[in-house]
């Protein structure tokens, strides 16, 4: 097999994404009564961003074989926490944004440490280690609220666009890829996490820092959640510590990089996948808007498609050639 | 980690001793503890009122936690709870509507639906080999969907039937609360079902290895499905007591049940990757979550510190004696 086929097939799940994508956004955007007009894109770009930096705190974890359940409620402690510090002059403003995202990192270090040294389950860590995160946002924020002082201008120089019409959210997410993603794919501490993620034994029997790649995965995924959380306050300008957004976050995110092509079980996938699998699920959610259906319906539109999308998956079954590889 | 794992047992220990499960002694233990802290704050705790209201509401929990506690004993999750209880409270009473014959037939219409839920979870995680974690949350989106069609375009009834009120807040002998003698026969039933039936032999089987359980000619991928769908019938069940309860049922009635339940269950020793635990240690989990929120509750603790404390304890009693086994 030549060079370009393994990379082909490495690439598959974030390919197959890239088109189904592109297929629903052209579906969308030619329906739109407004016309595909630049500010129907930049909407739905930020929207879709959130979720994709979500989206891609949840990869990082899912790709050691790990889940992690806090990721939304450490969405909303960030969006809480924003709205409360990323305030007045520039200066101030920049170490607002810092601290938000010293928080998020500070989260997701304790998730990884208590799954490293606690040694218990990824699942169940993150359920009582997002409980903590909820409370801690819930006291900072008990009714939703907004601060004064907040600086607006940074908040609309992400959330607008640029000159041409580019939404501003794209071309933050692709910083955002750029400097945090890219290179943790290609440093070892990546090459690391993938390889746990497949055979955990077998990377420690080769010498790999399990330890390590399992820290830096869960540190950078509560890192990428504070981006989003902040990301939130840039579009509302004020923090809500929602449970159920925070819960719907954290589903969202599973199904988006599920959607994206990044394996459940480790070892498989990308976050450029899961920011597709999450543009694909925004996408799906508005598909109804357009075409004038009763937004009763909406949710049970969004539901079908997950769950035909996630039966598609089952093709694999007529592949194998052994049934005892049914059973892992 | 349980008791079945240590080598050479000192044959000082009484025998009695030997076979307690050390999770499940320090889960009890943790509970009287609860308990004298709450009479230092209140006399009322120790007080049999208290007490059985405290299991009265336990019961709730527990009808739900029992049907995950077989769901994970197979090494699997159910994340469809949040709305399969709600499909369960809300179904049965939308047959309620129908005159003697719907008021009659409720109960079993809303276990109906959501012993039909759980076949659709069974059938994709046995057969199409979906990953419980995924196709459990699509679902919990299609019933989400379903629900959310239902109660808006065809305003049906909410109010429970005077059957549902019976069993969730009669009493009948020696004043014990019909919730309670509910929850004791799912929980005889549920003991009966893993202890003395094959199937229950079979669910731990599956839990260690289901290769090797299909390889010994059990037909696991039958057992699976049917575990699932009384996943979703407990669920349902627990809707429909819950309904019951508050004499009406309600659309995010279940979402505060999923996180709990699984607690509950992992609290009680049983491990999270399947084929080891026992039905007390979970009735342990469930009485322990349950009076630790109403103890936060009677202090006045605000939502807030609720959570964070809820969380602590979770992950401190986890690291107590949840952990795995180093890895070498």
């Amino acid at each position: 097999m030549t060079d370009w086929r393994y990379k082909l097939a490495e690439h598959r799940g974030t390919l197959v994404a890239l088109a189904v994508f592109l297929i629903l956004f052209i579906i969308y955007g030619s329906n739109h009564p407004a016309g595909f007009t630049a500010n129907v894109v930049n909407t739905a770009a930020n929207k879709g961003v959130l979720l994709a930096l979500v989206a891609m705190a949840q990869t990082l974890v899912v790709i050691t074989a790990g889940i992690d359940l806090s990721v939304g409620m450490i969405f909303v402690l960030t969006n809480c926490l924003a709205s409360a510090i990323v305030v007045g002059s520039p200066l101030t403003t920049a170490l607002g944004v810092l601290g938000v995202l010293a928080a998020g990192i500070l989260c997701g270090a304790i998730n990884g440490l208590i799954v490293i040294f606690g040694r218990l389950q990824p699942i169940v860590t993150t359920i009582a280690t997002g409980a903590v995160y909820f409370g801690i946002a819930l006291w900072l924020r008990p009714q939703p609220a907004g601060n004064d002082a907040f600086n607006s201008g940074l908040a609309d120089a992400f959330t607008g666009k640029l000159p041409g019409g580019v939404p501003a959210s794209l071309i933050a997410l692709l910083a955002v890829v750029l400097i945090i993603w890219v290179p943790f794919r290609r440093s070892a501490v990546g090459r690391d996490a993938y390889a746990v993620g497949s055979a955990e034994v077998a990377a420690y029997m080769s010498g790999v820092s399990i330890r390590r790649a399992k820290f830096v995965a869960y540190t950078l995924a509560g890192l990428l959640a504070s981006i989003g959380g902040l990301f939130l306050t840039f579009i509302t300008y004020s923090g809500e510590a929602s449970l159920a957004s925070g819960g719907n976050y954290t589903l969202f995110s599973i199904a988006s990089v599920v959607l994206g092509g990044v394996s459940l079980f480790g070892g498989v996938g990308s976050a450029v996948g899961a920011i597709f699998g999450a543009f694909i699920f925004r996408t799906v959610g508005d598909l109804l808007f357009v075409f004038n259906l009763d937004p009763l319906y909406q949710p049970l539109f969004q539901g079908v498609v997950l769950f035909v999308a996630v039966c598609l998956g089952s093709v694999r079954l007529f592949q194998v050639r052994n049934r005892l590889d049914l059973f892992g | 980690m349980s008791s079945e794992h240590a080598t050479e047992p000192s044959s000082r220990i009484p025998s009695l001793l030997r076979r307690v499960d050390p999770a499940v002694a320090t889960a009890f233990g943790i509970i009287i503890v609860l308990l004298l802290v709450g009479s230092l704050y209140s006399s009322n705790f120790l007080s049999p009122e208290y007490l059985l209201q405290q299991l009265k509401v336990a019961s709730f929990l527990g009808v739900i936690a029992t049907g995950m506690f077989i769901v994970i004993l197979l090494g699997q999750i159910d994340l469809s709870v949040p709305w399969v209880v709600a499909t369960g409270g809300m179904m049965s009473a939308a047959a309620t509507a129908y005159g003697h014959a719907g008021e009659a037939l409720a109960i079993p219409f809303g276990l109906a639906c959501g012993v039909a839920l759980g076949f659709v979870n069974g059938i994709g995680i046995a057969y199409l080999r979906i990953p419980s974690m995924i196709i459990t949350l699509a679902t919990n989106a299609v019933a989400q969907g379903l629900m959310v069609v239902h109660t808006g375009g065809f305003s049906p009834q909410d109010s429970a039937s005077s059957a549902m009120r019976f069993i969730a807040t009669g009493e009948t002998l020696f004043g014990l609360p019909n919730a309670l003698i509910v929850w004791a026969l799912v929980g005889g039933g549920a003991v009966f079902l893993l202890s003395r039936t094959v199937f229950g032999r079979y669910v731990y089987a599956i839990g260690n290895r289901e290769r090797a359980a299909y390889l010994s000619g059990v037909g696991t991928q039958r057992v699976v499905m049917f575990a699932f769908a009384l996943s979703g019938g407990l669920s349902a069940f627990g809707g429909i007591l819950l309904a019951g309860y508050a004499s009406k049922a309600a659309q995010a009635m279940g979402d505060a049940y999923l996180l709990p339940s699984i607690a509950a269950v992992v609290l009680g020793g049983t491990s999270i990757l399947g084929g080891r635990g026992s039905y007390l240690g979970t009735v342990a989990g469930v009485i322990l979550i349950t009076l630790l929120q109403s103890i936060l509750s009677v202090m006045q603790m605000p939502e807030a510190g609720r959570q964070i404390i809820y969380g602590v304890v979770i992950a401190a009693m986890l690291l107590l004696y949840g952990r795995e086994k180093l890895q070498r």
